[in-house]
């Protein structure tokens, strides 16, 4: 177990490196800083300056090297629109992101557990045709427009739910069903091959037999089995979960680290933009580590493997 | 409904003692049947789609530009105040709505078959170069792979934007270049065991070069699944384009795009709702008709494929 977990460690530093490889290459790469910092009309001398002020005249590396060396602690630069740590910005918009995203976590569970189950043990009925059309338009469906469906209809015509923002239980129906419905179909799929599988084996018939009450046998027996899977591919789509939430917070106007990464995006306030890509980064190579120690526990064969 | 391959399984599921077997594999076959009659459905609507925005120029009931003040805001036809000139209704400055659906398709059409083209041809020369030459090419192209695929797709798209500048080749290149790794997975996975398959044995034993061995011998065998996944892939470039014009981050307005068009309806959407729902609906119907065709398409190119 220990030797596992030191390669996933390995692993998790070999792609934080990697990725603040390509934060750093997208904007001293790509992009000047200096073009964007100073006025058009600017002269040759002023660019020079702000080259040497910024150390952006010596070598890619170096200046790699202190880029990575500052943000180990924490040190993204200071915002060039808000003066104050793009860090401290960004770790103050991170909470809300966060219940998002579990909130929508929960939603989709709450929709594909029931549904996948049903249609695993109800094989080629209705449920299951129908669960199969549910999550062919779910993958087709864009978020956004879905989000702005939701608030046209239980916003505006039914002056139901606040149509944007934050702070109540109500602002969070919405923007939590919005990101469920887009990881429900996937998982919901999962569920449903996992039931399947683990209802064919051994033990099944073995509580079967034992005279276990149905109901029991597809909770406590199928399902928990079937739930390995699961996790484990909930866990690696977590990123795309956070990219989900990304659209969402746009569409609802959630006051978190998405909003303020296409705010300073507009304002061109790229330390900002760099951190916040860098923490989500970081969260997500992590829960991918938690998710991969959890199922080795779970799960001794996969260990091996 | 039986098929070639149907009576030789059933011959097989007979030999066997459970009854409940025995349907499945026409089942199996039906179900196939019917997915690819929903592809060949799909794939005509597609179809329609397409000719509709190629031939936008002579299809289109407006100029998708022209405006008309005396129609600003007005609604769909079939609604109190829509008049019959303007189907879908119309926009805050009196542009027909229909006609900027139908011109707004091209951008997304095009779009999304570049960046994919793009995407793919990388994805498949990283994806083979990793299978095949293994160790620390490998190594080096998998890492790439799980930096890329950990990373919120979304985020890159934006974060590169954000330094570029939104245009249409700017956004072409970011979706064209963030979206290889799926390719280079799948293409390392099947090239790592076609590899040691006989006949490639057998065409390195004749001393063929690598460049032969890979593309003459190796990639005719990936072709199959590398259509699959771009269609697929085709689909989700749609829907990311459209993400990044709502944003303002994608086209720019006046030209239309689906996008940018359901990013101009959320502002008006508290009376308003046309604005925002139809082009959405455009990116939905395209974007399912797609995913049908391209799992279809992997029905029919290998049935027993899990992809």
């Amino acid at each position: 177990m220990r030797r596992y977990i030191a390669r996933q460690l390995v692993q998790l530093v070999v792609v934080v490196l990697g990725i603040s490889l390509l934060a750093f290459a997208i904007l001293h790469v790509l992009g000047d800083p200096v073009l964007l910092l100073l006025p058009q009309n600017a002269g040759k001398e002023e660019f020079a300056r702000y080259h040497r002020l910024l150390g952006l005249d010596r070598p890619l590396y170096v200046q790699y090297w202190k880029f990575l060396s500052s943000a180990v602690v924490g040190d993204f630069g200071k915002s060039w629109y808000a003066d104050t740590p793009a860090f401290k910005l960004v770790l103050e918009r991170m909470p809300p992101t966060i219940y998002l995203t579990f909130s929508g976590l929960f939603v989709a569970l709450l929709i594909a557990l029931p549904l996948g189950t049903l249609a695993a043990l109800r094989r080629h009925s209705w449920v299951d045709s129908l669960c199969t059309a549910v999550a062919v338009a779910g993958q087709a469906m864009p978020l956004f427009w879905l989000g702005i469906m939701l608030i046209i209809v239980f916003a505006v015509r039914l002056k139901a739910l606040p149509a944007s923002g934050y702070g109540t239980w109500q602002h969070f129906l919405m923007p939590a069903f919005c990101l469920g419905a887009a990881l429900a179909p996937i998982t919901m799929r999962l569920v449903r091959s996992g039931v399947i599988e683990v209802m064919s084996m051994e033990f099944i018939k073995t509580a079967r037999a034992k005279g276990v009450a149905e109901p029991m046998v597809v909770v406590k027996h199928a399902l928990r089995n079937a739930c390995i899977p699961v996790i484990t591919v909930l866990g690696l789509q977590f990123g795309q979960l956070l990219g989900g939430a990304v659209i969402t917070e746009t569409v609802f106007a959630w006051p978190g680290v998405a909003t303020l990464t296409v705010e300073s995006i507009r304002n061109q306030d790229f330390p900002v933009v760099q951190c916040a890509v860098i923490l989500l980064a970081l969260i997500i190579v992590s829960v991918n580590l938690v998710v991969d120690v959890l199922v080795g526990l779970i799960d001794p064969r996969i260990r091996a493997a | 409904m039986s098929t070639v391959s149907a009576p030789g399984k059933l011959e097989l599921a007979e030999l066997g003692p459970v009854r409940t077997q025995e349907h499945e594999p026409e089942r199996a076959t039906l179900r196939r049947l019917l997915r690819l009659r929903w592809g060949v459905g799909a794939g005509v609507v597609l179809l329609v789609i397409v000719a509709c925005s190629a031939l936008a120029t002579w299809i289109a009931p407006h100029d998708p530009l022209a405006v008309d003040i005396r129609h600003r805001l007005s609604p769909p036809a079939w609604m109190d105040g829509g008049t019959r000139d303007h189907l879908l209704g119309t926009d805050p400055v009196g542009r027909d709505l229909l006609a900027r659906m139908i011109y707004g398709g091209r951008v997304s059409l095009v779009v999304g078959v570049v960046a994919v083209l793009m995407s793919a041809t990388i994805g498949v020369l990283l994806g083979l170069a990793a299978g095949y030459f293994g160790g620390n090419v490998d190594w080096l192209i998998m890492t790439g792979i799980n930096v890329m695929l950990t990373f919120p797709f979304v985020l890159l798209a934006l974060a590169v934007i954000a330094v570029l500048g939104p245009s249409l080749g700017n956004m072409i290149i970011v979706l064209g270049v963030a979206g290889w790794p799926i390719y280079a997975r799948v293409v390392r996975a099947e090239t790592l065991t076609i590899r040691e398959r006989e006949f490639v044995l057998a065409g390195r034993a004749l001393g063929m070069s690598h460049a032969r061995l890979v593309f003459r011998q190796i990639l005719p065998n990936l072709v199959s699944v590398i259509v699959v996944i771009a269609t697929l892939q085709v689909a989700q470039v749609i829907i990311l384009e459209s993400f990044l014009s709502f944003l303002g981050l994608g086209i720019q307005p006046p030209t239309p795009a689906w996008g940018n068009m359901l990013g101009e309806g959320r502002l008006y959407m508290l009376n308003s709702w046309w604005i925002a729902t139809f082009p959405g609906l455009a990116i939905f119907v395209t974007t399912l008709v797609i995913n049908l065709m391209g799992n279809a398409l992997r029905d029919w190119l290998d049935p027993h494929s899990k992809l």
